[in-house]
């Protein structure tokens, strides 16, 4: 029990286990799945799809962040890879087939692999600090989604481009398999090999790591290609989710959200601790307090207040600091015996 | 007890910063270098824009930018960040534009203002040093507050008709030559002024510096480290809240989406102004340079018709990386020899 109690993952369940209990509570239908026309639908079906972006930008991110990075970057980059892909079957001369499509998500993850490369070759060849590089492409990226767009509204109809955000496939949203399978690549890549532990070598500490003869660059660069190919893929998906890019709107503070699943899933934004899975729940929760918002009939919009009171609760629980002062008062004697290295 | 081994430092791995001396003004001086030969390519290429009146218009039109990159100075010289001013300005402006049509009366409006956004800025400063948490989360926490807290007083746009303020909104204060600045140009600026003499006359903006330059030397000197800490993010707060108003006469009206993103603007101007973001080095009038500069490359892009609006940001981007990378430059350790 005391172990279970301790788990770093225990809270985050917990938590989004009481917030689908609540939306039962006010709606009764809440957690039921039915098949219609061979699609399963649902609230909970809706989460996961409406979610699908978010998880796997904070896929990204938690890569990044294990490195002691942050991306600032990746709302611009998901607005400009929908830009890319929109513009591109928009110009076509065959807007409807599958080939343009195609070519337009090759474009879309191109576009994002080299934007990542960019934050890298800043924040690890240029030595910038990361929230200062990736604040850069964050100012001028949307500038650039809208260049690419001439400002305007792109709507497109490709049966094909929409299925990315909007599909079926065995019953289940197309977005949610991406997702999925997103997060099984990183997972085994990061956690079967020894690539995860390199990356939080990284983030403990770069110089000791290159000493140890780490090529600590080179895995920097790695993580934020990483978070910008997540990027430009959750762009298609909140793009063809509406057939339209806007270049102004589409992932707007998604970066926030991101890094709000990050640290809800307990990982440490100082770096070289990460849980792929925490992510995941911790995305999951943002998506549902979003929907139980909704279903309590708060305007939507103050989910910010929601959200920010979230992040200060979870950074208090992660700061040592207040561990401490909890630690002193439940336990004044023993209190320095029961020193741990709490991040 | 035991005995401590201190290994000497090796000479040759003695480093001084190249910002030492009288260096520490180049990136200042870059930035007004800057500006002046923007403002002269402006006066070849566009008939008309060598005049008063264009240069006082980058006072007029960025008044509260300029407030804000104030706070920022502030805040980033201790080695922080605020990303949360954008948020402050448009709560403060709500605030005002809300009680403003309850019928308060416009100085107690705006005194009420000026102490939320201090409010604000200080309890954020105290999660920070008395949690240990990173400023940049934090006032993240403080952007989506902010915010939120905007949508809970209106979720649409409120008018301002105070006869107080739209008399603010109005006024022109005459220069001769038929040029003119706004009562805002003169807040901004007293808050400029105000703000240099802080952060070079008193203890409180020595210790500014100290904390950017180390901030465990800072502590060990036994400067007011954990104050001093906390105060910079009310300044900020405080620098909002006046930047809301000077947005509210600018603007008459309170709305929930208004200043989105200007905490990157704020951001910008006082990097592109010389202050350097890891703190300890940088000026006030270097981050109302950079205002100016922010606001010459809108004058340019309104001159040239055919560039998009887009460009601005585009430009920001630009000229924001290119200062970092010249601060890197600057930074630079070399070592002694």
């Amino acid at each position: 029990m005391n172990a279970l109690l301790k788990h770093r993952l225990t809270w985050p369940v917990l938590a989004l286990v009481l917030l689908l209990l609540l939306n039962q509570v006010f709606r009764a239908d809440f957690l039921s799945v039915r098949l219609q026309d061979g699609h399963l639908y649902g609230s909970l079906i809706d989460i996961l799809r409406n979610g699908a972006p978010t998880i796997l930008i904070a896929l990204g991110m938690t890569l990044v962040i294990a490195s002691r990075g942050i991306d600032l970057s990746v709302g611009a980059v998901a607005a400009i890879a929908g830009a890319v892909s929109c513009t591109y079957i928009y110009t076509s001369p065959d807007p409807s087939s599958l080939r343009t499509a195609a070519v337009a998500v090759a474009l879309a993850v191109v576009a994002g692999l080299v934007l990542g490369l960019w934050n890298g070759f800043l924040v690890s060849v240029v030595g910038i600090q990361p929230i200062i590089a990736t604040l850069v492409l964050m100012t001028a990226g949307r500038g650039l989604a809208q260049l690419v767009t001439d400002g305007q509204i792109i709507s497109v109809s490709n049966d094909s481009y929409q299925s990315i955000g909007a599909g079926f496939v065995l019953g289940l949203p197309i977005s949610i398999l991406i997702a999925a399978a997103a997060f099984l690549a990183a997972g085994l890549l990061t956690r079967r090999t020894a690539l995860g532990t390199l990356i939080e070598a990284v983030g403990i500490n770069p110089v000791a790591s290159r000493l140890a003869g780490l090529n600590a660059r080179t895995i920097t660069m790695a993580v934020y290609v990483f978070s910008g190919l997540c990027a430009a893929i959750a762009g298609l998906m909140i793009s063809s989710n509406v057939t339209a890019a806007d270049a102004n709107n589409a992932g707007l503070y998604i970066e926030m959200d991101a890094i709000l699943a990050v640290v809800i899933g307990g990982t440490s934004l100082a770096g070289g601790r990460y849980s792929l899975v925490g992510t995941l729940i911790g995305a999951l929760i943002i998506q549902t307090l979003t929907t139980t918002v909704y279903t309590l009939g708060i305007p939507p919009e103050v989910t910010l207040v929601f959200k920010a009171l979230v992040v200060i609760i979870v950074c208090l629980l992660q700061s040592s600091r207040a561990r401490t002062l909890l630690k002193q008062r439940r336990r004044p004697v023993t209190a320095t015996s029961d020193v741990k290295v709490a991040i | 007890m035991s005995v401590v081994t201190r290994t000497p430092a090796p000479l040759n791995r003695t480093r001084i910063s190249l910002l030492q001396g009288k260096a520490r003004y180049a990136p200042t001086l870059a930035t007004v270098g800057l500006f002046l030969a923007m403002f002269a390519a402006g006066a070849v290429m566009y008939p008309g824009f060598l005049s008063g009146q264009v240069f006082l218009n980058l006072l007029v039109d960025n008044t509260f930018l300029i407030v804000l990159a104030v706070g920022m100075t502030f805040v980033i010289l201790t080695g922080g960040i605020d990303l949360s001013v954008g948020s402050v300005v448009a709560l403060s402006m709500m605030i005002a534009a809300a009680l403003l049509q309850a019928g308060w009366n416009p100085i107690a409006v705006i005194a009420l203002v000026l102490l939320t956004g201090a409010t604000f800025g200080l309890l954020m400063g105290l999660v920070i040093q008395v949690f240990e948490i990173q400023p940049f989360i934090v006032t993240l926490a403080g952007l989506f507050l902010a915010r939120g807290l905007c949508y809970v007083i209106s979720v649409d746009s409120i008018t301002v008709t105070d006869p107080f303020f739209t008399a603010m909104a109005q006024a022109r204060i005459p220069l001769g030559g038929r040029m003119f600045i706004s009562p805002g140009v003169v807040i901004a600026l007293l808050v400029v002024t105000l703000a240099f003499y802080v952060l070079h006359q008193t203890r409180f903006g020595r210790t500014v510096y100290a904390i950017g330059g180390g901030e465990s030397s800072a502590l060990l000197m036994g400067l007011a480290v954990p104050r001093t800490k906390v105060l910079v993010y009310g300044i900020s707060g405080l620098c909002s809240a006046v930047a809301g108003v000077l947005f509210s006469f600018y603007s008459l009206s309170g709305y929930s989406l208004a200043a989105t993103g200007l905490e990157l603007d704020a951001i910008a101007a006082v990097v592109v102004g010389g202050t350097l973001l890891t703190g300890g080095y940088g000026y006030v009038l270097g981050s109302l340079a950079g205002v100016l500069i922010l606001g010459i490359v809108q004058t340019f892009i309104s001159y040239e018709g055919t560039l998009s609006s887009w460009w601005t940001r585009i430009v920001i981007g630009a000229l924001l990386l290119a200062f970092i990378l010249l601060q890197k430059l600057f930074s630079r350790k070399v070592p002694v020899t």
